[in-house]
């Protein structure tokens, strides 16, 4: 039988993942691609503990799918910023020519 | 026993996609592995019985967010060289260490008693009232987050505004 516990374990992988690729690659890509990956970890955890939640009366007026809405919003925002960053990718590969994000040093004291 | 089948399969894809995203050195690989991630992930949601955040997942995730991906990679055309080599550094072991010690304290010590018995007699009775499914979704929404909703809309557009003006050379 499937709980929520299997779930949240595979929430947590899934961000450490997303995590470990925002760590150690340097392709401002997949970086990129790695935040989308934790950000869906979340959005998993959320759903779990909307569909088990852990009180017994909805302490919101939406009840127990205020879990859903807050997904909705996670996902237009996750839409905003894969939109921003590459934008940004693109700005930067103009005048740099690469995507290493070791090389984005400009900023740096 | 379905479910249980249906979410070792989903759980097996989840991770295995999302391990090519961060292994493979081609970008374009690790966008077709994360869409691949993005429908065994909707899979699970439908599991959870998140039927409107499902399809929004392959919508969104899997058709929008992914063909800009797919459309930068093109954009920038990398060559072999511009990859670059992934060198293995001390730094990143550490930052491997730190992350797998981080997510393997939460699961250890948060989830452990993180259900009481009471969670699964719950699961059971909010399932008949069209959990999940859009018109109760929807009516959350447009009931109770109006707001925050009509101000989504105000995010995108500036997104939309933003990344124009951010990627465009000279306005």
């Amino acid at each position: 039988m499937v709980g929520p516990l299997h779930y949240l374990f595979l929430a947590a992988a899934l961000f450490a993942l997303g995590a470990l690729g925002v760590v150690v690659r340097r392709n401002a890509l997949i970086v990129l691609m790695s935040i989308e990956l934790m950000l869906n970890a979340v959005n998993l955890t959320f759903l779990t503990f909307s569909r088990f939640p852990l009180v017994r009366v909805a302490p919101t007026q939406t009840g127990f799918l205020s879990g859903h809405t807050a997904v909705f919003f996670v996902i237009a925002v996750a839409a905003a910023e894969a939109a921003v960053g590459l934008a940004i990718v693109i700005a930067v590969f103009r005048s740099r020519t690469t995507v290493n994000v070791d090389e984005f040093d400009s900023l740096k004291f | 026993m379905a479910e249980t089948v249906l979410f070792w399969i989903f759980f097996v894809g989840v991770l295995g996609a999302g391990f090519a995203v961060v292994k493979s050195r081609n970008p374009v690989n690790a966008a077709m592995s994360l869409v691949a991630c993005f429908f065994f992930l909707a899979g699970v949601y439908l599991l959870l019985s998140a039927h409107l955040i499902a399809i929004l997942q392959v919508m969104v995730y899997a058709g929008a967010v992914m063909v800009l991906f797919v459309f930068v990679i093109m954009l920038l055309n990398l060559k072999d060289e511009e990859l670059g080599r992934e060198r293995v550094t001390v730094w990143k072991g550490i930052g491997t260490l730190a992350v797998a010690g981080a997510i393997g304290l939460i699961v250890v010590r948060a989830m452990r008693d993180a259900y009481p018995a009471v969670a699964r007699d719950l699961a059971a009775d909010q399932l008949s009232t069209g959990f999940g499914t859009v018109r109760s979704v929807g009516r959350a929404l447009y009931l109770f987050s109006v707001l925050p909703f009509e101000l989504t809309s105000l995010l995108l557009t500036v997104a939309i505004v933003g990344a124009v003006v951010v990627a465009k050379g000279k306005i």
